[in-house]
């Protein structure tokens, strides 16, 4: 064979490979587009619901571009016991975002820096509370709430939420603060700090992000839980137990609307964290 | 107070509240299942739903969607991660987009869905559209139990795989490069590397992920109310219905031993199947 067929066959198998290397590449692209668009569609399409007309709304057959008509949110709003039902979501979130941030943090620290007997002990309670269906225990606390005083309170369901929450708040902030260094706090105490000040002037301010992250998180675990909120109020509903409680009788105005309504805060937030969604779920194979 | 204290004192609160809304329902719970309406120990409870003509049905319908689910997104996820660790641009746009169903409650979800394939909805309007169909067709009815179970598996693999997602991304992120560099070099092609380095070395993360969301799958609920109403019962739903229309608390607490069964003993039909010995983690 002389050189130059050599060099034609190379270029040949080179060409081949190429070629292939372009089908992979486009079919790469065309796979990803293709899960994107199968996320991003039907929230867009509940969006052009939730922005049309009442008579597009209930109307046949459907556009598949908004109209941008404020008529169903309007109608949604003053809908008998919306605002209601909103404002509770967000008492509800609130919190449940300071009791497990107000309890979680602490633990969180004490994993982090401190070697305990017990600690393990700790940790498989925490991660316990993960291979349980945890909004079942809203059953039994419907009846103990009954008893205490705590039935129909938004505080009463945020305590269940905050028990959702709070095994992610320890984490989340055990990580977080496993990740500042701890001689940063051996030189506060050495220029005279206790160890309270040192946490509140040297580690709050680095760990602020990250639990603002954890926060955030819990509040979007209660405005998205529905089985507890739904069993444990009645005449304080949060949004998702009024929707769940009024389904069969709420307009397609109402769902439209209100499925809006729960799904932007929550995509808003988690656009917040989303550089902490995996610190979480990366100690959690540990 | 010396530092030995700390811990204990930080760690105090989250323990008392976990012991008071955790441990004490969780017994509570068991109680409130195996205890007769006149307040003695007894069966009556799982007598009254065993019973009950929807308590089978739920049943199956709930296993039945988690084995069609389950195995379903855990594919996607593990497609979908290696899709992902082999993007270079885009990444951080394309996994974030890919998660924003975490943030999506099931209620919602389903709302999202029951837009799309509602009576008037956007599938209909482009069946109409293209001429297969001459008008508004209901296909979520009781004449059609294949089709409200095929919406609500859609639904949920729509909204639930990012969970898995995430867990499988991060799990993957744990495995050393140097492993796949060996492989290469001893001729693995891709597919053999998937096989035999990558998902061995996931198994952790596969059981986590695979614990999760088989608890979830069985908490399924509101998605079930939406697309499927009362035609497709399914446990969760049924306990909401004893605890909030029959004001039957002891059958609810039936439910939910039931429901917490099937979650012990899936949880361990994992712990056992995908063990990994500690020395061999990475």
């Amino acid at each position: 064979m002389s050189q130059f067929e050599q060099d034609a066959l190379l270029e040949k198998e080179m060409l081949a490979a190429n070629k292939r290397k372009k089908a992979w590449r486009w079919l790469f692209i065309s796979g990803t587009a293709f899960m994107v668009s199968w996320i991003v569609f039907p929230i867009y399409l509940l969006v052009v619901s939730a922005l049309s007309s009442a008579e597009v709304v209930n109307g046949w057959p459907k556009a598949f571009v908004p109209e941008f008509d404020m008529e169903t949110m309007a109608f949604f709003m003053n809908y008998y016991g919306v605002l209601d039902a909103l404002k509770n979501s967000l008492i509800a979130a609130v919190f449940t975002m300071v009791i497990s941030i107000g309890l979680g943090t602490p633990a969180g620290y004490a994993l982090a820096r401190f070697e305990f007997r017990g600690k393990n002990t700790f940790r498989l309670l925490i991660l316990l509370t993960r291979a349980f269906p945890m909004p079942l225990l809203a059953l039994p606390l419907a009846v103990i709430f009954i008893n205490i005083g705590l039935d129909d309170t938004l505080f009463g369901l945020s305590l269940v939420h905050a028990a959702l929450a709070l095994p992610f708040a320890v984490l989340i902030t055990s990580s977080l603060f496993m990740g500042i260094p701890v001689e940063l706090e051996e030189a506060a105490w050495v220029l005279g700090c206790n160890r309270w000040q040192a946490f509140v002037k040297v580690v709050m301010p680095l760990a602020l992000p990250g639990l603002t992250a954890s926060a955030v998180f819990a509040f979007v675990i209660s405005w998205n839980e529905v089985f507890a909120a739904a069993v444990l109020t009645i005449n304080n509903q949060t949004l998702t137990a009024f929707l769940v409680q009024s389904l069969s009788s709420s307009p397609a105005e109402v769902k439209f609307a209100g499925g809006l309504i729960l799904i932007v805060p929550a995509i808003l937030f988690l656009f917040v964290v989303r550089k902490y969604l995996f610190s979480m779920w990366g100690i959690a194979n540990r | 107070m010396n530092s030995k204290t700390y811990p204990y004192l930080l760690i105090a609160p989250s323990i008392l509240f976990l012991l008071a809304f955790f441990i004490y329902p969780f017994i509570e719970v068991f109680l409130q299942a195996f205890t007769t309406s006149d307040g003695e120990l007894g069966l009556a409870n799982f007598d009254t739903i065993f019973n009950d003509f929807n308590f089978l049905p739920s049943l199956s319908n709930t296993l039945i969607l988690a084995l069609v689910v389950v195995p379903t997104q855990l594919c996607m996820a593990v497609g979908m991660s290696l899709m992902i660790s082999k993007m270079k641009k885009g990444r951080d746009t394309v996994l974030y987009i890919w998660t924003i169903p975490l943030g999506i409650s099931d209620l919602a979800a389903g709302i999202v869905w029951l837009a799309l394939l509602d009576q008037n909805g956007f599938l209909n309007s482009f069946l109409f559209s293209v001429g297969i169909i001459d008008g508004p067709e209901s296909w979520l009815n009781y004449n059609n139990p294949v089709a409200i179970f095929a919406a609500i598996v859609f639904a949920e693999i729509w909204r639930a795989t990012a969970i898995l997602l995430v867990i499988i991304v991060s799990g993957i992120g744990l495995i050393p490069k140097e492993y796949y560099e060996a492989a290469e070099i001893f001729g693995a092609n891709a597919w053999v590397r998937l096989w035999k380095v990558t998902l061995p070395l996931l198994r952790p993360s596969l059981q986590t992920a695979l614990i999760l969301r088989t608890l979830l799958a069985f908490e399924v609920f509101a998605v079930v109310m939406l697309l499927g109403g009362t035609n497709m019962p399914v446990l969760m739903g049924e306990a909401f219905n004893w605890a909030f229309e029959y004001r039957d608390a002891g059958a609810a607490a039936a439910y939910a031993v039931v429901i917490l069964g099937l979650s012990i003993v899936f949880t361990l039909f994992y712990l056992k199947v995908l063990h990994v010995p500690k020395e061999a983690q990475v």
